[in-house]
């Protein structure tokens, strides 16, 4: 670990030959003292939960009767009855869900990724009205996710919706659309939902790394002459890229585990399926607890190895921090 | 040149505003139309029809509902900050062994998939005898909130002056003297911005609402949205559900555009300096 | 009132060592103040007396008796911190009884001396204030307000002035002297402003590099500084360091050659110096003339005129020398003088740093010294 020992209240980490002062040994021992509550809640909540849900991918338990079932090793996973393989790798919806997911977690990260951009280098802009667009824009963020799917499912609803009659008058289209029913449009539809209600989260992080750039450099580019743009893409961009990366991240670890959206917007439609409803759908509504733990299981891999991949990546600037 | 680079400015702010607003004037639009009415498209509001506020509460225990959802996120938040002020202290200001491990590994944890944990924590639940009980929510959403109120309250932990707990040191202060007397009344705000923000997420919280509870009324807010039924199994009844939506919506807006700055301040430290 | 004793103190901070075995005996009642570069370890070993940090080697005594193991708050010390540390969510009154409140002691114990210290320090009518309300050199009062309350055996301070502007750490100053004064307490101060070293201690620790340097009385290390680095350090503007040669040397002092060819005869004790051996002579600015058949010629770069006094910045033989006259300076840049000292007011150190020691006392016919940063 880069545990960098604080020049202020050395620890124990460092361990010097003399006998720890009374102080650092206090402190030291309160440490631990401290974190044991949060630890604990956490190891129950956390930790042991997801202990027995990978558990519970290697057995062929049910639902109404979570005590009773048998080690079924891989099964849930792969296994070959009579020369036919079956299992959680071959299931063709599985793959459609980790395929909707991926397509989803890339296209609305980046689409709001731009669209953050956006809109922060608006909101850096000094004019009327800026405190007033600022917590305008926080407001779908505020929006309970659940709400914010019902609401846009009752404006693109295919008879009565808002959408589709604007459209309509503008001429755009000539029929109405099933917007989330239709296989074309739904996983679109999704996307668009999300891009209204997380685009403020992005741009609100692009900004505040926006707001920690020093003024001088720009006003060194304008008596330069250097053309806006050019200063966005070769002074600001760099500069803000951290900062960018960091958000990115978090957004695609968020929308690799997508639920409520897709949930409520789409119900448990093949065509927007994502990971965590097929796993849901699995455990809950089939009762199948062996083969909707196996996919958790699975979702849980696929997220752990890209977070600790971003924790490596990340590590010196945060071992750096934990001082 | 100029002028146009002003208006296209302008327009781009406009249709920002747009965007961000106009689902939800939608809805607002929505709730105060009933019956017929709502088969047809309004754009400017022309009924002023309580009728879908009433049915809310009528035809299901929405009131209900709501104290649900206060009573899971209020005690959610109380316990996150009271465990996580705590426990940043620890992480914040003392170096022991293993702190990077242990904050790394709730940093890990604040980032999980909430499915990853549904079969452990339904059985969990369930051996605990919390199914379908609001005890059982709060410690649910426990894993969501605790690992990031830990973290985000670390990140200001640090930002505290040193020579402050030094001081109480050399006065006699304990080390929970140090967190009870000195550090909590400081960490007021910070805690208020953890606070709210962890209020938010408990109240939107809908896998672990929705697979942990069986009966209407036991419901929080978003599982009761979600699964509100009209008469028929084909014809939501939208005007009610929109009349709900602006319901549980506005009190958050409310606190969002009070506390504007704060939750700002709380996703930033949370997210760019994590 | 207590006396301090640091044995071998050390202290390493994970692999690197920064204080390397101080020995040090504070007695009862005396003001020590430690002094050095920022670095030199005088913050840190002044943290260790604290109980702030933990000592890794070494035997720290208190009143005689081994601390090493004991919490800040019974080892019986008071600290005032650089930044004041008040703690900004109570006010004045609550700042000052924190500690005895902790310490148990009753209301109205802890009313009557907080009272008693407000109104020796004058800020009885700032009771109620919170930290914020106050200005710079209030929140120094209640700090060192909220040290006084606390009775220690040991007053800490870890560079109090710093914060303060120029007229007010004047002012601050004079008063902890005067505390000093009125209480006779120990105390141990740490500062990196030779002024406020030379102004306030009975004796002063040259700390550089985690080690001492020197101790001794503020006009012992003027006049008698132990070392190049001493010297160096003490006065301002800083000493003259001219290389020289050893020609010969008789019992009571050396005579050294300049660069410039003359000779010059120093009176210090040999002590074995060679013929023929590199020395580094020391003269002070105020012991450098400008006089028609001095050995150092060259040309003046700059003169600062600071109306009691002036300084000429003179480039000659290779050297930089810097030479203070009393009253306004008749020279200008670009003029070339000749500049002269006298063996008796010089200073000769070694290759290794080390002083030769004086053969005549110093100190009661030259000036103390002056500063221009006071």
């Amino acid at each position: 670990m880069t545990d960098v020992t604080a020049p202020g209240l050395a620890g124990a980490a460092t361990r010097p030959r003399g006998r720890a002062s009374s102080l650092t040994r206090t402190r030291v021992r309160s440490a631990w003292a401290f974190i044991a509550p949060a630890l604990v809640v956490l190891v129950l909540v956390a930790g042991w939960p997801l202990a027995r849900t990978i558990w519970f991918s290697f057995t062929d338990a049910d639902l109404n009767n979570l005590s009773d079932y048998t080690f079924i090793g891989f099964e849930n996973y792969l296994a070959n009855y009579d020369g036919e393989w079956l299992g959680l790798l071959t299931d063709p919806d599985w793959w459609r869900s980790v395929w909707n997911t991926l397509w989803f977690t890339l296209v609305s990260v980046s689409i709001e990724t731009v669209l953050g951009i956006v809109v922060a280098l608006i909101l850096n802009a000094h004019f009327p009205g800026r405190g007033i667009m600022r917590a305008v824009i926080l407001i779908p963020w505020a929006i309970p996710t659940v709400v914010s799917a019902k609401m846009w499912n009752w404006m693109l609803h295919d008879q009565f919706g808002v959408i589709n009659d604007m459209l309509l008058r503008l001429g755009i289209i000539a029929a109405p659309i099933t917007w989330t029913a239709n296989p074309d449009t739904a996983l679109w539809t999704v996307v668009m939902v999300d891009v209204w209600k997380t685009t403020p989260f992005m741009a609100l992080l692009i900004l505040a790394a926006l707001q920690m750039l020093p003024q001088d450099i720009y006003e060194a580019a304008k008596v330069d002459g250097v053309h806006p743009m050019r200063v966005f893409f070769r002074v600001t961009l760099p500069l803000i890229k951290p900062a960018l990366l960091v958000a990115v991240i978090f957004r695609a670890l968020d929308a690799l585990r997508v639920f409520d959206l897709i949930y409520v917007l789409t119900a448990n439609s093949k065509d927007t399926m994502s990971m965590s409803v097929f796993a849901r759908q699995q455990l809950v509504e089939f009762q199948e607890v062996g083969l909707g733990s196996a996919a958790s299981t699975l979702i849980f891999l696929i997220i752990a190895l890209l977070v600790a991949a971003t924790l490596v990546a990340g590590r010196v600037r945060l071992g750096e921090e934990t001082r | 040149m100029k002028v146009l680079t002003r208006i296209g400015f302008w327009l781009l702010v406009a249709a920002i505003a747009l965007f961000s607003l106009f689902p939800f004037y939608y809805a607002v639009i929505s709730s105060f139309r009933s019956g017929a009415d709502l088969f047809t498209v309004a754009y400017v509001p022309e009924s002023f029809d309580l009728s879908n506020y009433f049915a809310v509460f009528q035809r299901q225990p929405f009131g209900r509902n709501i104290l649900n959802s206060i009573i899971v996120a209020g005690a959610v938040v109380a316990v996150s900050l009271a465990l996580g002020i705590t426990a940043a202290y620890a992480f914040g200001r003392i170096a022991f062994r293993g702190r990077s491990l242990l904050l790394m590994t709730i940093l890990g944890v604040s980032m999980f998939p909430q499915v990853a944990v549904l079969s452990g924590m339904f059985e969990l639940i369930r051996s605990l005898g919390l199914y379908n009980t609001l005890p059982g929510l709060i410690l649910a959403n426990l894993m969501l909130t605790l690992p990031f109120t830990t973290w985000v309250l670390t990140t200001f932990m640090r930002e505290m002056p040193k020579e402050i707990e030094e001081a109480a040191f050399v006065d006699g202060a304990t080390p929970w003297i140090v967190v009870r007397r000195v550090f909590l009344p400081l960490m007021a705000p910070a805690a208020v911005t953890t606070g709210l923000l962890a209020f938010i997420v408990s109240w939107n919280e809908f896998l672990f609402a929705l697979t942990f509870t069986l009966t209407n009324e036991r419901r929080t807010v978003p599982p009761a949205i979600a699964l509100m039924t009209g008469s028929t199994a084909y014809e939501l009844p939208w005007g009610t559900i929109m009349a709900a939506s602006v319901i549980v919506t506005l009190p958050i807006i409310a606190l969002v555009l009070v506390f504007q700055r704060k939750i700002v301040a709380g996703l930033t430290a949370g997210a760019v300096k994590g | 009132m207590a006396e301090v004793a640091l044995r071998n103190i050390q202290k390493s901070f994970g692999g690197a060592k920064v204080i390397h075995g101080v020995d040090l005996e504070i007695r009862d009642g005396e003001f020590v103040v430690f002094v050095g570069p920022s670095g030199c370890g005088k913050s840190t070993l002044l943290r260790l007396i604290a109980g702030l940090e933990d000592i890794t080697e070494g035997d720290l005594f208190i009143d005689g008796e081994r601390v090493n193991d004991w919490a800040p708050a019974k080892r019986r010390i008071a600290m005032v911190f650089q930044s004041y540390a008040l703690y900004p969510h109570m006010s004045v009154y609550d700042n000052m009884a924190f500690g005895l409140e902790l310490a148990k002691a009753s209301r109205s114990e802890i009313d009557a001396r907080v009272r008693e210290a407000a109104r020796l320090l004058q800020i009885d009518d700032l009771l109620d204030r919170k930290p914020r309300q106050l200005s710079g050199g209030q929140r120094q009062r209640v700090a060192i307000g909220r040290a006084i309350v606390r009775d220690p055996k040991v007053f800490l301070f870890d560079e109090p002035l710093s914060n303060l502007d120029a007229a007010l750490r004047v002012q601050t100053r004079i008063e902890i002297a005067k505390l000093h004064a009125d209480t006779r307490a120990t105390m141990i101060y740490v500062t990196h402003d030779q002024v406020e070293a030379m102004t306030l201690a009975d004796r002063i620790v040259v700390l550089n590099k985690g080690r001492i340097e020197q101790v001794g009385t503020p006009l012992e290390l003027y006049h008698r500084p132990a070392n190049l680095f001493v010297a160096g350090f003490i006065g301002s503007p800083q000493m003259n360091f001219v290389p020289v040669e050893a020609v010969s040397a008789g019992s009571d002092h050396i005579e050294v050659r300049l660069p410039g060819g003359q000779t010059l005869p120093v009176p210090v004790h040999p002590e074995g110096t060679r013929t023929g051996e590199a020395l580094t002579l020391g003269i002070r600015p105020d012991h450098l003339q400008v006089r028609e058949d001095g050995p150092f010629r060259g040309r003046i770069e700059l003169v600062e005129q600071l109306g009691e006094n002036h300084l000429l910045y003179v480039a000659a033989d290779g050297l930089r020398l810097t030479a203070r006259e009393t009253g306004d300076s008749r020279h200008r840049a670009g003029d070339v003088v000749s500049l002269a000292a006298t063996g008796e007011s010089c200073h000769l150190f070694r290759g290794s740093g080390e002083a030769l020691p004086l053969t005549v006392p110093r100190g009661d016919r030259t000036t103390p010294p002056q500063s221009r940063t006071a």
